[in-house]
């Protein structure tokens, strides 16, 4: 498989502060990565950096063989890296077919197919009945399939998705479920940040592991979902193997 | 209806001199239309960008004195400040926008109140080139007439309408607004605030320093403290879009109305004269607690403390 | 350097602490206010023109020293504070408007009003508190007599200074000591924390705009026997005390009174060595220079060296 993104050596620093400590993995093209750890293990941080809100302190970022660390969000989201955040962030008084038309510019040569764009990723999301409510009277589970709509809007290769199901009914996560494996199937790559273990090893291929800002482990569900240093940093002890 | 209503406003303003009113109304038309466009040039940058300027006298008087150092220094008609101040305008712009842009919300408005201060002191220092405090006076009037006047501002601000108009339907548009609601998400979303928000900036500057061009061929005398104020320029201009509307279309239009008209009807009572700007302090202060998104803004609230509309 | 500059050097930079010290409990009442409840008070400048008035009248009319008039223009302004908190201000920040800056609006137009009403009652005339004491001055030759270099300093000037010090140093006791100074800066730090601890963050909020403006009112009092008063000279001292908080650091007294007495210093330079015309533009490109290169303020410059 072919890696996609490539994180190498990345640390970053707030004042004497470590919030990610040398954090090394690839993502595969195509492929669903969860990245988990307990609150406050630098997961958000994570996509922050690559997102590029922050530049890394140490280390590089490289999507698709091209350095891509140090560069603007608007660049990344440019070459192929959409995001959505953990605390929703709608366009507030605009309508939803409204907030999902300003992402679908990046790649639209003019209002009609930015309208057009808008309108396929409104189905694809299942927002379609919604579009010309105003985003801050949605519910927060249609707010969470607005961002991810803004962000497929873009036309992105790779997706980052921040906790999209917190906060959910499970009827709501099942239609997320649905929606990301809708994602996969397109062939976007997609990362995302989960604390819904079920969630997370149902969908994810490989987990990537993070505490307190450090790597603490790297494989397939099954390998995770037994690693006594992952059930440590979850449980706060070890446990019996 | 509601299409016709602004081509009878511009077609009643356009034959009011025929209509036998006096000069002096005429002049409060005149300044009512300059306002309109003042407000507008703001409403871009502030009402749909989110970027609220506390300095936009900075823009109106360079504008301003673009057209009056032509005058004075190169001897030629002050006219000429109309299309060179779009120039000049621009690169001022481009300089307070560098250093103003960066800065979030009130910062951003702190900062462009400082650079309005700036200017002023520097017009009033740089005396070789503005004349300092002694101001700049156009002593050839080109028509004593005010009808033309009235025709090329109204132009100005038709222009100023329709340009507004088709840059916040298009992609411009949808950029301003998504920055002004969550800068950080339109960053994510692939748009690069720092050049938009420059474009919002120049586009706003422009249109302002126009607005000041004209005022020097109008009035005929410029000086610094007047047309670098503060609280007469910089602040006026902000009520006449948060009185009239924030972030819509008619919003300055109204609020300019009725700024000037009450500034001159304040002026015209001996006793309250001194007091206006009493006046326009509680009508903000009363303005934002009651009706934060202006007349055309909080329609909705209007019509509920009236009583007309749907009861549900 | 020969003895005469250093004298000037010396002089220029014994004014400087002196103006910087004054400017500092303006600056400590705006960093307080914003810090606190996130306000930007644009008419911070016109109630330190209140303060002054009040001295002014009670000067005038029952001839009451100006420093004695702190104790009723601080308290006048502690209540004008927290009636224009609880009336004006609070209502606006519950309104939900698309435009977040109509706080910063509201105390322009206070402002206004506060400027105008006082052009209407006072006139635009030039006023002064002229005490018997104003052009006393204090030599060093007359302490020390064998003293290498001539230093002076003027009685209204050091009574001001040393009265500023003297509340600066009852606020630090206030703020660090009591109950109620805790709670405010656990307020500043932490809304929601201060609020979950009990702290009644609302009555906080109006204390501290009280406090603020009772700070400034004082500060206009020891401003009136040296400088000449008249209704707009709100404005300057807005920005004055604006440029202090920007480069002390937001919510820091210790950033204000380090911000205070650089602006002191570095204004009584220029007015030395390169002219009194030069004063506020000297203050507009520390202004910027701190709004572009020290976002954080002078408090985030020591804060990270602390850390790293």
């Amino acid at each position: 498989m072919m890696t996609l993104l490539e994180i190498k050596g990345v640390s970053r620093f707030f004042g004497g502060l470590a919030a990610l400590t040398d954090i090394s993995f690839q993502v595969g093209q195509g492929q669903i990565l969860g990245l988990i750890g307990p609150n406050g293990a630098g997961k958000t941080t994570l996509f922050n950096v690559i997102n590029g809100f922050y530049a890394p302190s140490r280390g590089e970022i490289s999507f698709k063989g091209e350095k891509i660390s140090g560069l603007k969000p608007h660049r990344v989201c440019a070459l192929g890296i959409a995001r959505t955040f953990q605390v929703v962030k709608p366009l507030q008084r605009m309508s939803v077919l409204d907030n999902v038309i300003a992402s679908a510019f990046l790649r639209a040569r003019n209002k009609a197919q930015a309208e057009e764009i808008a309108t396929e990723v409104l189905d694809f999301t299942g927002l379609q009945d919604d579009r010309d409510l105003l985003s801050k009277g949605l519910p927060l589970g249609k707010r969470k399939r607005l961002e991810m709509a803004r962000a497929l809007a873009t036309g992105p290769e790779m997706i980052l998705l921040d906790e999209s199901f917190a906060g959910l009914n499970p009827t709501e996560q099942n239609e997320c479920m649905s929606i990301i494996r809708k994602i996969q199937g397109k062939g976007i790559t997609i990362m995302i940040i989960e604390h819904h273990m079920q969630v997370i090893m149902s969908i994810s291929e490989k987990i990537v592991v993070l505490n307190y800002g450090q790597k603490i482990a790297e494989g397939s569900p099954e390998e995770i979902r037994n690693n006594p240093l992952v059930i440590e940093a979850y449980l706060g002890e070890p446990q019996g193997a | 209806m509601k299409k016709i209503l602004p081509l009878i406003l511009i077609a009643a303003l356009a034959l009011s001199p025929f209509l036998g009113i006096n000069t002096y109304l005429l002049h409060v038309l005149i300044i009512a239309v300059m306002w309109t466009v003042i407000g507008m040039a703001w409403n871009l940058l502030g009402g749909y960008c989110g970027q609220v300027s506390f300095g936009h006298a900075a823009f109106f008087g360079v504008g301003a004195y673009t057209s009056g150092i032509l005058y004075s220094k190169l001897g030629l008609s002050a006219w000429w400040g109309l299309p060179l101040s779009v120039i000049v305008v621009t690169l001022f712009a481009l300089v307070i926008g560098y250093i103003c842009l960066r800065l979030r919300g009130p910062y951003f408005a702190l900062g462009t109140l400082a650079m309005g201060v700036i200017l002023r002191v520097s017009a009033e220092n740089l005396t070789g080139l503005t004349e300092g405090n002694l101001g700049i006076m156009i002593r050839e009037r080109t028509w004593v007439d005010k009808t033309w006047y009235l025709y090329i501002i109204l132009v100005l601000a038709v222009l100023t309408y329709l340009l507004l108009k088709k840059v916040i339907e298009s992609k411009l548009g949808y950029y301003f607004v998504a920055i002004r609601e969550d800068q950080d998400a339109a960053e994510s979303l692939g748009i690069d605030t720092t050049y938009y928000k420059t474009i919002a900036l120049c586009l706003s500057a422009i249109l302002t320093g126009l607005a000041g061009a004209f005022y020097t061929n109008y009035m005929g005398y410029i000086d610094p403290k007047v047309v670098f104020a503060l609280h007469d320029i910089s602040i006026v201009t902000i009520m006449v879009v948060m009185v009239g509307g924030v972030a819509t279309f008619w919003g300055p239009v109204i609020g300019a109305a009725i700024m000037v008209i009450m500034a001159e009807a304040i002026r015209s009572i001996p006793k309250l004269g001194a007091a206006h700007h009493t006046f326009f302090g509680v009508l903000l202060i009363v303005i934002i607690i009651f009706l934060p998104n202006g007349i055309v803004g909080d329609i909705p609230k209007l019509k509920r403390w009236f009583g007309i509309g749907k009861n549900p | 350097m020969t003895s005469v500059q250093l004298e000037v050097l010396l002089q220029t930079l014994i004014s400087g602490i002196f103006l910087g010290g004054l400017y500092a409990l303006l600056g400590i009442g705006m960093t307080l206010i914003m810090g606190v409840m996130k306000i930007i008070n644009l008419a911070h400048g016109e109630l330190m023109m209140v303060g002054m008035y009040i001295a002014y009248v009670l000067f005038s009319v029952f001839h009451i020293d100006p420093y004695l008039s702190i104790f009723i223009a601080a308290p006048a302004l502690f209540l004008l504070g927290v009636l224009l908190q609880k009336y004006l201000i609070n209502p606006v920040l519950k309104v939900d408007s698309i435009l977040p800056e109509n706080q910063v609006i509201l105390t322009v137009g206070i402002g206004m009003v506060l400027a105008n009403l006082a052009t209407i009652i006072f006139t635009s005339d030039y006023r002064s508190t002229p005490v018997s004491y104003a052009t006393n001055a204090c030599y060093l030759s007359d302490l020390w007599k064998k003293s290498p270099l001539e230093l002076c300093v003027s009685i209204p000037w050091s009574v001001s200074f040393f009265f500023a010090v003297a509340i600066t140093a009852g606020l630090w006791f206030f703020l660090t000591k009591t109950d109620m100074g805790k709670s405010i800066r656990a307020t500043a730090q932490d809304n929601d924390a201060a609020l979950l601890m009990g702290v009644n963050v609302e009555k906080m909020r109006i204390f501290t705009f009280g406090l603020g403006s009772a700070l400034v009112g004082a500060a206009g009092c020891l401003f009136i026997p040296i400088y000449y008063l008249y209704p707009d000279l709100g404005g300057q001292f807005t920005l004055i005390a604006f440029v202090i908080t920007i480069l002390g650091g937001l919510g820091s007294t210790v950033g204000a009174i380090v911000g205070g007495l650089i602006l002191g210093v570095f204004e009584s330079l220029t007015a030395t060595y390169i002219g009194m015309g030069w004063a506020p533009v000297g203050r507009f490109i520390i202004f910027i220079a701190a709004l572009i290169f020290i976002p954080g303020g002078i408090v985030s410059l020591i804060k990270s060296r602390r850390l790293s």
